[in-house]
Formats: C-alpha cells, structure tokens, sequence
C-alpha cells in the first residue's frame, strides 16, 4: 500500500507543483520530455542491436526506418530538448534576470517534442529511410520510398528547427535586454564578453603589463559557452532547414510528376553544404554546450572560480572558429574533394578539436582537484564519467579524420560507436545527468530522491553498457562492419551478441533512473508539471519567506 | 604495416590500451579527489602550457605518423602524376564500373541496385585480374544515387573504400602487395535494396606476388 501512495504521491510528499513557479515549470516540462525521448532512443537503438543478434527479426525497410529516425529522436528530441530547457533556466539564474519570454520558452519545448513526433511518424507509418534525407542520399529516391513519408518526416525536421530558432531567439533576447525596473544594461561589454573578446583583451593586456581590461566580465564563463555554442546552433538550424526546403522542392516535384534529375544538383557541393552545418552541431554546438556545463558544474561543486579563466574564456572562442572549418574530414573518402581541403581541413584544423576539448578536460579536472576533498556524490559522479567518455571518444574520431587511416575506418562502425556513441551516450548523456541532479534541488524545491541505491544502479548499469557496446562495435568495425549495414551470415556474431548485452544495460538502467524519478516526485507531480502554474511571477525559483 | 590488416592490428591494440589507461586514470582521480585526507592542491600554470604543447604534438604527428607508415596516403596525393606517366596503360590499369538503380516499376526487382563490372576485363573466371605491385584505378560511376565501393577480404575485413557521388569523379587507385581473392560491396547505405545487396563475390584477384595474403585465399590456391 505505502507503494503505491509512494507511486502516487512521491517521497515524503513528492513534488509540491502548486509551489513551483512558471521558469521552474517551464524547465521541467522540456527536461521531462527530453528523458522520455531518451527512453525511446535507447529503445530504437536495443531493437537495432537485437536485430544484428537475430537478422530477421525487422523487415529490412523497417529496420532502417528505425535507423532514421533514432538519431532524430536521440539529438533533437531528447538532447536538445533537457539541453534547451536547462540553458533556459540557467541564462537568467547565472544571469540574475528574469527569461526574456516564458511563453516563448513554451513554445519551444512544445515545438520540438511535436515536430519530432511528426519525424518519428515519417518512420513508423511510411518506413521513410533515405537516412535524414537531410542526409546525401541526394538526388532523393522516389522508387524506394514514398514521397509523402518524406513530406511528414522533413516537415518534422521543420518544426524542430523552429523551436529552435526560438529557443536562440529567446537566449539572446535574454541576454542583451533590459528587464523592466532595472537601469539601461550597455550593450557593448554585454557583447565583448559573451563573444569571448574580453577574455583575450584580458590576457592581452596582461602580455602587455598593463591592468586587466576587465576585472569583472560582463557575462559569467557558463554563459558565455551557451551564448558562444547557440552561435552554431543558429547557422545548424539554417543550413537544415536549407536542406529541408531543397528535398521539400524534390518532393513537390516528383508528387505533382515534374521529377527533377539527379544532375539537378550536385550531390559532392551538397555534402560539402550539408556536412558544414551538421559538423556545427557535432563538433561546434555539443562540445562547446559540454565545455560550458563542465565548468559550470565545476565551479558549483567546488564553489570556487574556473582554474584558468581567461584561457578557457579563449578557448571557447577557438572551438567556435574551429567548428565552422573542419567539415572535411566527412569527405576524406570522396576522391573528388580537392587533396588540399582534405588535407587543411579535413585532418590539421579538426585535430585542433583535441587541443580544444584537451583543454575543457583539463580545466575541469584541475578545478576539481584545487578543492579536494570533495564528496563523490551523484554531480561529481555523473561528471566525472562524462569527462571520461570524451576522453575515449574525441581521439577515436580524430584518428578517423586521417587520410591514411579514413580509407580503412570509414563508413564502418568505428565511428558510429566508438566515437559517436561514447560521445553521445558516456561524455554527453552522463554530463546532462550530472546538470540534472545538479539541477534537482533547485527546480523542484528540494524534493527528496526516492532511493539512493537505484541511482547507483542507474549509474553503474548505464556506464558499463554504454562503454561496453562502443568497444565491442569498435572491435568489430576493425575487422570489417560496416555501419547502415545488416549481416545475415552470422558475421561479427560475439561481438554484436556482447554489444547486445551491454545495449540492454543502457535500456534498463534507463527504467531504473525514470522508477527512481516517479517515485520521487509522484504521478501527481509528474502531471502537476503541465498544469498552469499557480504563481504569477518571473522570479525563477519561489520566493523565501 | 603495408596492408590495411596490418595498420588495423596495430590500431587494435594502440586503442585498447588507450582505453585503459583512460579508465585507470579517472579512476585515480576519483579516488584522489574524494579522499577525506586530501587536501586542496592548486596547479600551476606551466603545467598547463605543457600539457597543452604535448596535445598539439599529439594531434599533428598522428598525421605524419601515418603519413610516412602507410603508403596509401601518398598514393592518393600522387595519383594523377602516375596516371599521365606514359608507363600507365589505361587498357590494363584502369577498371571502370557503373553503379545503377533497377527503374522500371513492373520488374519484380524494381529499385534494386547493382555494380556493373567491364564484361570485356573479365578473366575466364569472371574476377578482375590484377597483376601484383601495378598501380590500378577503379573508376566508378554512379548514374542515379549516392552509393560506396569496397573491396573486402575473404574474412570479412576491409582492404580499402571510396565514396561514390553522381556526378563526379570517382576513381580509387591503389596497389597490392599480396595475392588474394578480394570481394566488393557498396560501402554506402543507399535504401534497403542498396548496400549488402550490393555484394559481388570474388570480383578480383591478385596474382604474381611473392607472399599470400593469409585472410583472402580461395580454397587455398
Ligand atoms: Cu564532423
């Protein structure tokens, strides 16, 4: 019985949601979502792996319409959506001003979670596979797949893209506007510091043996990674809905039966095009995103500032730069690329990429460290494995992005798991669980975790699976397996059996993290969550009495 | 270290013991930062600047590391001089495959795709027959989607790969140091009728070398 009125009500009273004002509101609404996602993600990914275990068990054009749209729900679902709602929080709370527009905020986590549903539908009902279309399967095949699929799953893309225009439209706002009552915030130091260029004038000055340009910047470090990476989120979201347009005219085309030719447009310009934008968001937006949530994370659990400030300030900057110019090494196997781009982009600027995040690992570890002892709790946890899974996966990839090596990896699963993987489910997911529990207390006003113990087991269960599956698959893609691929012959059997076992480790301690969740918060408060709030206020937390 | 295995071998072991010492360090970490009898230690700067020369030196001799160990490199940087010299014959060296999607929606393979491979370079055994230590150009072209060309080892592992676009040029060359009997396949997903479907078994051999390549022998020969 204490059970289910825990089930119901949550851990001592779970979530109080009449309390909880609309920023804290708006935040959960989008984080929970977001973890939802995930679920489904993770459950896509455990069929994909069960089907390589056991060929047959998916029709094969099902099976790769699971394919296409597990990365849509895995990025955009789920991570830009516990990425977006968490930056929403976090930009006014370090900012000590109110959000620009909550209802803005509103409309971005509704946008996102609906436009990615729509994409997700694209797979489920039409079996729609040409992998993104928003992929190069360009011209885009009408004799596979059904032009109406792709008509819902690109018009999916869309909404999403415009939840997240909105989202960066609201980041700046909230960064350069003036709140109501407050007096007029200049715009310029605004501007140098979340660009970064205070940092530089700062060590510059330093060089130059003259006072700091600025004592205090105008924007905190976390802040000025978030302003830095929605830079590249912004041209992502425009070069994808570029994409978009262009399949959505091969689609308009073929349905009213005035098809374009495959010449139409060149298939290497495009990938070029496309692959500049997409590398905004794996190599620009997520690493700059996790470097700022890292030192974030660092300077509230030590409760001291950043080691290296002004570097890491610099560095971040870099890493902007370096993302708009490394598109290449996605190209290192089409001989058509020009040697040189290959060679400049492709293999020296993306190799900055290890000096860039080397710096962020670094940083953060130091930081840590100048505080020593700390507690190892759920945070420090989280965040240490999230450093740790970046650590594996950034060298995996620059090693790819060789010309010598790219021949003999490329297309295989090497850089799906062993690099990707590691990233996204190691580095990127245990830090946004780290942000979560960091988070935890102050979004829902210190509801007590159900049990400590299953977030041990969340923890272990899922760091084990996600290392596990990325080396078995890195092993097998050694030996030939090839990604997109399914292998009917018994090929790579141990390895994709061992992979198989670690994916449901992932998937399982994923239930186990949303038990432990509902059983904190209560069903009540889950639902609370999506009813109106009942503060009128644009204070971010409650006010104390 | 002069064919894909043996680079892959090495990679093998190079990233395993990466990712062990990866772990090993976190772990020392973990336990160093937690442990109640620590106290604060503060590091210096120069630490830092070393660390950050040590990661450029890392990521620039990787390059040139593999630039002077794997000779494929510099076959790609110097194809077009080889291909002018007049030494290279074009009727020997040079293989020209199409890849092409099935479009006629009444045949019962309507969307399949395929290689087509030059009928008239056909030996009696119906490969490719590529002489040891030549320099050979396969130059593929797509007339519809964008597909991979690959050619694989009797065991599963890949020898070497390109991409394959419509519309631009597309041409692999490439040396063989070892006898064997190699497969291709597309590289490139390209719809559930591309990809595997793709397979051409036993499409070349390479005859005339001094060693076997041990992973690639048919029945022995
Ligand atoms: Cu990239």
């Amino acid at each position: 019985m204490s059970f289910i009125n825990t089930l119901i009500n949550g851990t001592e009273g779970g979530l109080k949601t009449d309390g909880l004002t609309p920023m804290q509101k708006v935040t959960l609404r989008a984080v929970v979502f977001g973890v939802l996602y995930y679920g489904l993600a993770v459950l896509e990914g455990q069929l994909m792996r069960a089907n390589s275990v056991a060929p047959g068990l998916f029709e094969e054009n099902h099976y790769f319409s699971i394919m296409t749209v597990h990365p849509i729900v895995g990025i955009f679902g789920s991570t830009y959506l516990i990425v977006f709602g968490a930056f929403t929080f976090l930009v006014p709370y370090l900012m000590k001003k109110p959000l620009y527009s909550i209802k803005i905020a509103n409309i971005t986590w509704m946008s996102i979670a609906t436009g990615t549903l729509m994409s997700w539908l694209g797979g489920a009902i039409y079996h729609y596979a040409p992998l993104y279309t928003l992929y190069w399967p360009l011209p885009v095949d009408f004799e596979q797949f059904n032009p109406i699929g792709g008509l819902v799953f690109v018009l999916g893309i869309a909404i999403i893209m415009i939840g997240t225009l909105l989202f960066i439209y609201n980041t700046f706002a909230t960064v350069f506007y003036t709140e109501e009552g407050h007096e007029k915030r200049p715009l310029k130091p605004l501007i140098l510091s979340a660009l970064g260029i205070d940092g530089m004038l700062n060590i510059w000055y330093k060089i130059t043996g003259r006072e700091p340009y600025a004592k205090e910047p105008a924007v905190s470090l976390p802040v000025v990674a978030i302003f830095r990476g929605t830079i590249d989120t912004f041209l992502d979201a425009m070069v994808i809905l570029t994409c978009g347009i262009l399949i959505l005219v091969y689609i308009v085309g073929d349905l009213s039966g005035a098809a374009m030719d495959y010449t139409s447009v060149n298939a290497l310009l495009y990938k070029n095009f496309f692959w500049w934008g997409l590398d905004l968001i794996a190599d620009g937006l997520v690493l700059i995103y996790v470097a700022g949530t890292w030192y974030l994370l660092a300077m509230m659990i030590t409760g001291k500032k950043l080691f290296m400030q002004n570097i890491a300030r610099a560095a971040l900057l870099l890493e902007l730069i370096v993302s708009w110019m490394v598109w290449s090494h996605h190209l290192l196997g089409d001989q058509g690329q020009p040697n040189i781009m290959k060679l400049l982009s492709g293999e020296m600027v993306t190799a900055f990429e290890l000096v860039t995040q080397g710096i962020a690992v670094f940083i953060t570890l130091v930081t840590l460290w100048s505080a020593k002892p700390l507690k190892m709790d759920n945070r420090l946890k989280f965040l240490l494995a999230g450093i740790m899974g970046f650590m594996i996966a950034i060298p995996a990839a620059i090693l790819q992005a060789d010309m010598g090596l790219n021949r003999i990896l490329h297309n295989t699963q090497w850089i799906i798991f062993t690099h990707v993987h590691a990233a996204i489910l190691i580095g990127l997911t245990m830090t946004l669980y780290a942000a979560i529990y960091t988070l935890w207390p102050i979004l829902t006003n210190d509801v007590k975790l159900y049990s400590q113990k299953l977030a041990d087991i969340h923890f272990w269960g899922h760091l084990l699976g996600a290392l596990g599956m990325s080396c078995f698959m890195g092993l097998a893609a050694m030996d030939g397996a090839l990604r997109r691929t399914i292998y009917v012959d018994g090929e790579y059997n141990l390895y994709m059996i061992l992979g198989a076992i670690a994916g449901t480790m992932i998937l399982v301690s994923w239930a186990v993290f949303l038990v432990n969740v509902v059983l904190s918060i209560g069903i009540k408060g889950l639902i609370g969550i999506y009813t109106p709030s009942k503060i009128d206020t644009k204070d971010l937390v409650p006010a104390s009495e | 270290m002069e064919d894909s295995a043996g680079v892959l071998a090495l990679l093998k072991i190079v990233y395993t013991i990466y990712v062990f010492a990866v772990l090993s360090l976190i772990y020392w970490f973990a336990k160093g930062v937690s442990n109640p009898k620590g106290k604060p230690r503060i590091v210096k700067p120069g630490t830092f600047y070393i660390y950050v020369g040590l990661l450029i030196f890392v990521g620039v001799s990787i390059h040139i590391f593999t630039f002077n160990k794997i000779p494929w490199v510099e076959t790609d940087f110097k194809r077009h001089t080889i291909e002018k010299d007049p030494s290279f014959d074009k009727s020997k060296q040079m293989y020209n495959i199409i890849a092409r999607q099935n479009k006629d929606r009444n045949s019962p393979n309507h969307g399949e795709q395929k290689f087509i491979l030059p009928k008239d370079r056909l030996n009696a055994d119906g490969m490719l027959e590529i002489e040891c230590g030549k320099y050979v150009v396969f130059d593929v072209v797509s007339e519809d989607l964008t597909y991979g060309f690959g050619l694989f080892r009797q065991d599963g592992s890949m020898v070497t790969q390109m991409q394959v676009n419509p519309g631009s040029r597309n041409d692999l060359m490439w040396q063989f140091h070892k006898n064997g009997v190699y497969h291709i396949r597309s590289t490139e997903y390209s719809g559930a009728k591309g990809g595997r479907h793709m397979t051409i078994k036993n499409a070349v051999v390479v005859k005339g070398c001094d060693v076997d390549d041990s992973r690639s022998m048919l029945g022995g020969n």
